[in-house]
């Protein structure tokens, strides 16, 4: 049994309880891995101590757990369930599982413009408190995330899209902007070039409330608008033929779907930076747990959400006081991962 | 009449393929299109079913323009079965059939018990009810080939399109679909439309021929009447003889060409 029926009156859904249980265990994983992600640190706190500073403004670990450690903690779960849904969907309509958003120019429209702004302001940039870091870099990345997005569709675009040239020009294009990008880190101020070096291996160091809110927010509009748009998805993995057949509009379903995962994933990597491989392997391992033919669009933002979380730990902890960006890790990880997806599908 | 081309213009950005051709598919009947490679069957075929836009001129559904009717009104009584489908790696074939249902689903109702009961139907007039858990990759040819017909089938449309639904199977196996489409012509009165290239069995299965040569109709009727040496002769640019089928009395064609007795 694969699924079962929920009907209620004229509303009816197909649940699949495999999709409910690695969900519910993701959720549960990641609410663990929240918690220890407020223990650990450069101070130690115990459970009783975290509690204790979250309910009361005058101990003195309030600060750490309600201004730095959770907000931090929040948006590597946020980033990584935007990163993940953008993942699931764009795998699903390019039809490739090696497909993500950098496919689709996001990350890397981000990480030209980012680098380029950084780059060219120079000493204005204000260091690591100034304006520009809190207000111009998420606003870069999101402009660049959305320039990439644009130019890719853009080229891609013959009289409708077709999920291998989209892959295709997103390649090609991927590799324009990243040589634009080590272009300007060369030409670029030193000082100016390691700053932007941290931001474009994707890190969560001082993240604030700031950036939990875009998350926070582009996640409630979105999901709901990719959930409703589960069936199309699932419709759009076969041939053209068949989804026209189907009644569906083709062109137009697609479009939705792709400006949704461009939205996600410009918005998280505005927030974060982008943050390697866990677009590309969330919905992977959510796909694999739940056995579903197509990447499933919530255990996939379940999954993205406990790897980065996972990762960021690590990141703060394994070689403690230095830290490492969580993008870092994510990729040491994820390379392996890569490499054994790429043999399976030779096989 | 159900279905309806009038002077349509079909082609693929500067090539036409068909270029002012007037088709009428009467309500209830089997019609099968045949013709050459390349004699626009197919397009005619994808045009008919809205997967191609004409250039020129317009198909009517029940008299009315089909690009007009929004496409899911359309998918409710129009299903169509494209030339050599794909389908996702993996999928098995109660979630493919499943996915006939979509015209009729929407976000909040995407199981009903109708959904069910058609989706049970269509696997078991197809005679796959016992493979429904089974991945597609694992059926053989002809079976693949009744888990499409039978996802059009759970579309719940009565008029249907077919597309070389016989291509890479064996004889028993092309036997065997057109058997099933026979059946659900008969026990339902479904309006089918499809392309073949076995002109025997298109003179066995269907009620109705259209041949087709260089993006023009030559002639269209009843088997008998259309399946003629002059015929084979001018389409298809074979010297055949045509003598009555010895099972079912309908027009076999045997090609002359040489043979190992008079070589």
């Amino acid at each position: 049994m694969t699924s079962i029926p929920l009907r209620l009156g004229g509303l009816s859904w197909r649940i699949r309880p495999r999709g409910v249980v690695v969900t519910t265990a993701g959720l549960a994983l990641l609410a663990l891995l929240m918690a220890l992600s407020m223990r650990m640190g450069d101070i130690e706190l115990t459970v009783a101590q975290v509690l204790a500073a979250t309910f009361d403004p005058a101990d003195p670990a309030h600060f750490v757990i309600m201004e730095l450690r959770l907000p931090r903690a929040l948006t590597g779960a946020l980033v990584g369930a935007a990163l993940a849904l953008s993942g699931a969907i764009i795998q699903s309509i390019a039809r490739n599982p090696l497909a993500s958003p950098e496919i689709l120019g996001v990350t890397n429209g981000a990480s030209v413009l980012v680098v380029a702004g950084v780059v060219a302001s120079g000493s204005a940039y204000g260091g690591t408190s100034g304006l520009l870091t809190s207000l111009g870099v998420p606003a870069l990345a999101l402009l660049g995330g959305l320039i990439g997005a644009v130019i890719v569709y853009g080229l891609a675009w013959r009289r409708g899209l077709d999920g291998y040239r989209l892959v295709l020009v997103g390649i090609g294009v991927a590799a324009v902007f990243t040589n634009v990008k080590f272009w300007l880190l060369t030409v670029g101020d030193v000082n100016d070039t390691g700053r932007a070096m941290v931001w474009i291996s994707g890190s969560l160091h001082g993240r604030g409330w700031e950036h939990v809110q875009p998350v926070a927010v582009a996640l409630a509009v979105l999901v709901p608008l990719a959930l409703t748009g589960t069936r199309s998805l699932n419709a759009l993995r076969f041939g053209d033929d068949t989804v026209t057949a189907l009644g569906l509009r083709m062109n137009r379903a697609r479009a939705a779907m792709i400006l949704a995962a461009v939205l996600l994933a410009a918005v998280a990597t505005a927030s974060a930076g982008p943050i390697a491989f866990v677009a590309l392997a969330a919905p992977q391992i959510a796909l694999r747990l739940t056995r579903s033919a197509q990447p499933p669009l919530l255990s996939s933002a379940a999954v993205g959400a406990v790897l980065i979380t996972a990762a960021d730990l690590l990141a703060r902890t394994l070689f403690a006081p230095v830290e490492l960006p969580v993008g870092v890790v994510t990729a040491v990880l994820g390379a392996p991962y890569l490499i054994h997806l790429i043999w399976r599908a030779r096989k | 009449m159900r279905l309806q081309a009038a002077a349509v213009k079909l082609g693929y950005g500067d090539r036409t393929i068909v270029d002012g051709l007037d088709l009428g598919i009467e309500a209830g009947t089997v019609t099968t299109i045949i013709g050459p490679n390349g004699c626009g069957k197919s397009t005619l075929l994808r045009a008919l079913g809205r997967l191609l836009k004409p250039q020129g001129g317009e198909v009517l559904l029940d008299g009315k323009r089909i690009d007009r009717i929004p496409t899911r009104e359309v998918a409710k009584v129009l299903g169509v079965l494209p030339q050599a489908p794909t389908a996702p790696e993996g999928l098995t074939v109660a979630d493919l059939v499943a996915r006939g249902r979509h015209p009729h689903q929407t976000w909040y109702r995407q199981w009903s018990t109708d959904d069910e009961s058609a989706v049970a139907e269509a696997l078991t007039m197809t005679g796959l009810a016992d493979l429904a858990e089974r991945p597609l990759d694992e059926l053989s040819g002809g079976q693949r080939q009744r888990a499409w017909i039978s996802m059009a089938l759970a579309q719940g449309t009565d008029l249907l399109l077919l597309d070389e639904p016989t291509t890479f199977l064996d004889l028993a196996h092309q036997v065997e679909v057109l058997e099933l489409v026979r059946r659900l012509h008969h026990a339902s009165g479904r309006t089918i439309v499809m392309v073949l290239h076995d002109l025997n069995l298109a003179a066995r299965y269907a009620d109705r021929l259209v041949a087709m040569r260089g993006g023009r109709v030559i002639a269209a009727g009843e088997p008998h009447e259309v399946l003629t040496e002059e015929l084979l002769r001018e389409v298809f640019e074979l010297d055949a003889k045509v003598i009555p089928d010895p099972v079912a009395g309908t027009p076999l064609v045997v090609p002359i060409g040489t043979h190992r007795q008079s070589s």
